[in-house]
């Protein structure tokens, strides 16, 4: 904070105080905060849909649920990709993860007949394994965590192409969902929340029905409480322990955060395990959901995190971002990419209308943020 | 047999093979047999063994069989191409010739090229080429035309490789395919159609969305959507719910069809739709013989391996060629033949 240069103090109170605190208002305060950007950018998506889609069922709750979902599953990996970043990290082996971590489910399950939670923990051990090893590797040979996990994008995609082509044949798995029923750990990653109180709403006639005359909504899927708990620890951890100061310190200045005891090469390990875990998730809830596993799933979910993360305030250089900000560059993300079906434009025009609506959203966001930074 | 599989598995297998422009798509969308494919690799081997023995018995007992040969794009592991080469070497058993079937260990048209090279340099009685790229493939073809072998295309490229001196395309217009599905929608009562393309600038999907809409006379729409399956589903149902007038969907593979049938499911609307897809899987065949899709679209590539070697033998021996090219597909796969081809499939023959 710059010391106060006013010779005049602007009121008593200020007086009191040691003159070098700068007394800020709490909305500037709260509007240098990296997600108020992301903020400003995500009213700015909603109000352009509120107009461009107006009278369609982007906002009903059938809608709702439609993009959020969408969102949710991005948001998942986005939050963990924030933390790498703020670490000053990349990890582009993100989408090969969850394609390799979908394998790692569903092969044990439906082809050797393993209860569905030991598979699960198969794929989170070996995804735990990945982050380590990408972490190290990074850390002891001094590489751009660029190109480390470059080649893993590579290595863990041809991992799970081998491995599914040797063990079955063929690269789709289908057949997961007839070994959902009964599994406690599945049961965490599979399936809808407050079902009765949807039923309930329903019956009131509050939500209404859909092309096929059924209850629009009737729970809200598990994915979307998955990426709300995660974006909420990952805040939590960020903002309120020590460890959240190591990850700033860590992408901030990798030596003064050394010199000063911050253990950055731990950091940065559990920051890679972060980030495979969360792909796991992802995979998990998408076998789940679509009861099968493809080694292409996953494909350029890794840019799309950054993305997220970009439009969410973090700095491509780290030390700077929140989790907060990720979850609201992954609504962003969510809402451009399902509204273009209900704003009747050719889908032709798709990748065109994405990309642009992404650019306008991050040039807001920055403006916004500039603005902040001035007013300061 | 474990061994050779893993052998056969070990070749490079490229990441995005459906990227690569090949109007069957089939490293994810023609799984056609899928978790039989492990099976199959056996049985083409096994073929091959037969095939082997027979030929030396061949060379001892006549020295007239004819030499073919026969370089496609698929790699080695791909299931589709397996279907052809089975064919291609029943067909060669049948009429007593020798086949060489070669293919590139990854989709490289570079190699492609330097196989047919090399197959024109060994001067085979004829050559049958998947005509998969005109630039790369077209200078190698005509050469071989011009040094008077005959040469039949198979799978792509029947629009273009005539060009250079092929005599017979054999394999599925994708155009002509999409627009049928149409006409079959239409006379199964659909008014207006959907096409769920999850790859818009791959050629072929792209031909068999026009063709579709085409079929349509415009009364259908394109969905373009990216292939997560999340998004499709979701995408799909979005679109629904703003356009309730659609009443028939088709997926463009495996990929998206999947997707569909589970959102068709969650919303207890299968009934209410007709359903339709290009491409077999284990999934898709189950949901046919179940009736939650009324019917899936194959190019029956078996007979792009069996119908050149037979015809090829004709025409070396008595001249004789059918006038014009040979569409395999589309063929429809319905609840009525689902079974048929789940046992076909099982055969190495769908």
């Amino acid at each position: 904070m710059k010391p106060n240069e006013s010779t005049q103090p602007a009121s008593a109170v200020a007086q009191q105080q040691d003159e070098r605190l700068q007394e800020v208002s709490f909305w500037k305060k709260a509007l240098s905060r990296p997600e108020l950007g992301a903020l400003a950018g995500t009213v700015l998506v909603l109000a352009f849909f509120i107009v461009a889609a107006s009278g369609t069922g982007m906002f009903t709750p059938a809608g709702i649920v439609n993009f959020l979902e969408v969102a949710a599953q991005l948001g998942i990996i986005a939050t963990a990709a924030a933390l790498l970043m703020i670490g000053g990290e990349f990890d582009l082996s993100i989408g090969s993860m969850i394609g390799l971590a979908g394998i790692l489910i569903a092969i044990p399950a439906v082809e050797y007949g393993w209860p569905l939670w030991a598979a699960i923990l198969l794929a989170f051990s070996c995804a735990a394994l990945v982050g380590w090893i990408n972490g190290n590797l990074v850390n002891k040979t001094g590489l751009p965590s660029f190109i480390v996990t470059l080649g893993f994008l590579f290595i863990l995609r041809g991992l799970a192409i081998g491995i599914s082509r040797l063990l079955t044949g063929r690269t789709q798995v289908g057949g997961v969902h007839d070994h959902i029923p009964g599994d406690w750990f599945a049961a965490l990653f599979s399936g809808e929340v407050a079902t009765g109180l949807f039923a309930w709403m329903a019956s009131q006639g509050w939500i209404a029905t859909n092309f096929a005359n059924n209850p629009v909504v009737t729970g809200i899927p598990v994915s979307i409480v998955w990426w709300l708990a995660l974006t909420a620890v990952a805040t939590w951890v960020l903002l309120c322990t020590p460890y959240g100061n190591w990850i700033f310190a860590s992408g901030g200045d990798k030596n003064a955060a050394r010199n000063s005891g911050v253990p950055v090469q731990r950091v940065k390990i559990s920051l890679f395990m972060f980030t495979a875990f969360s792909a796991t998730v992802f995979a998990c809830l998408q076998v789940m959901d679509t009861g099968s596993a493809d080694t292409i799933r996953g494909m350029l979910k890794e840019l799309e995190a950054i993305i997220a993360v970009v439009i969410g305030g973090a700095l491509l250089t780290g030390g700077y971002g929140s989790a907060i900000g990720a979850a609201l560059g992954a609504l962003i993300f969510g809402m451009v990419q399902m509204g273009i079906f209900y704003t009747g434009v050719n889908t032709d025009w798709f990748q065109v209308f994405l990309g642009v609506m992404l650019l306008v959203a991050v040039l807001f966001n920055n403006y916004m943020r500039k603005k902040a930074m001035e007013a300061k | 047999m474990y061994n050779l599989q893993k052998c056969q598995y070990g070749t490079n297998i490229p990441i995005r093979h459906a990227r690569t422009h090949l109007p069957h798509n089939d490293n994810h969308e023609d799984l056609t047999m899928a978790r039989l494919s492990q099976w199959l690799l056996a049985s083409t081997s096994a073929v091959a063994l037969v095939a082997g023995t027979a030929q030396a018995q061949d060379t001892a007992q006549t020295q007239e069989g004819n030499r073919f040969v026969m370089v496609t794009h698929g790699v080695p592991s791909d299931p589709f191409w397996s279907v052809v080469k089975n064919g291609a070497e029943e067909a060669a058993e049948v009429v007593g010739a020798e086949l060489e079937y070669r293919a590139p260990s990854s989709f490289d048209m570079a190699k492609m090229q330097q196989l047919v090279d090399a197959a024109v340099a060994s001067n085979p009685d004829g050559l049958i080429v998947s005509f998969t790229d005109e630039d790369a493939l077209g200078g190698v073809v005509q050469r071989a035309a011009d040094n008077g072998i005959p040469v039949i295309s198979i799978n792509s490229g029947g629009d273009v490789a005539q060009n250079y001196g092929t005599r017979l395309h054999i394999g599925q217009s994708e155009y002509e395919a999409g627009k049928q599905a149409a006409e079959r929608m239409q006379e199964m009562g659909v008014e207006k159609g959907l096409c769920v393309n999850h790859e818009q600038g791959n050629q072929g999907l792209d031909q068999r969305c026009d063709g579709f809409l085409e079929g349509f006379d415009g009364n259908a729409e394109q969905l373009a959507t990216t292939y997560d399956p999340t998004s499709i589903r979701n995408a799909i149902v979005a679109y629904l719910n703003e356009n309730s007038d659609v009443r028939g969907i088709l997926t463009l593979g495996a990929l998206a069809a999947e997707p569909m049938l589970q959102a068709m499911r969650e919303q207890g609307a299968t009934d209410m739709f007709t359903l339709g897809t290009f491409d077999l899987s284990p999934g898709i065949l189950e949901s046919l013989e179940q009736g939650g899709l009324d019917f899936a679209i194959d190019q029956q590539q078996y007979l792009q391996g069996y119908l050149p070697v037979m015809f090829l033998d004709q025409y070396v021996k008595n001249g004789l060629l059918p006038a014009g090219n040979v569409a395999t597909g589309p063929g429809f796969v319905t609840q009525e033949n689902a079974a048929q081809v789940i046992e076909l499939s099982e055969q190495g023959i769908r």
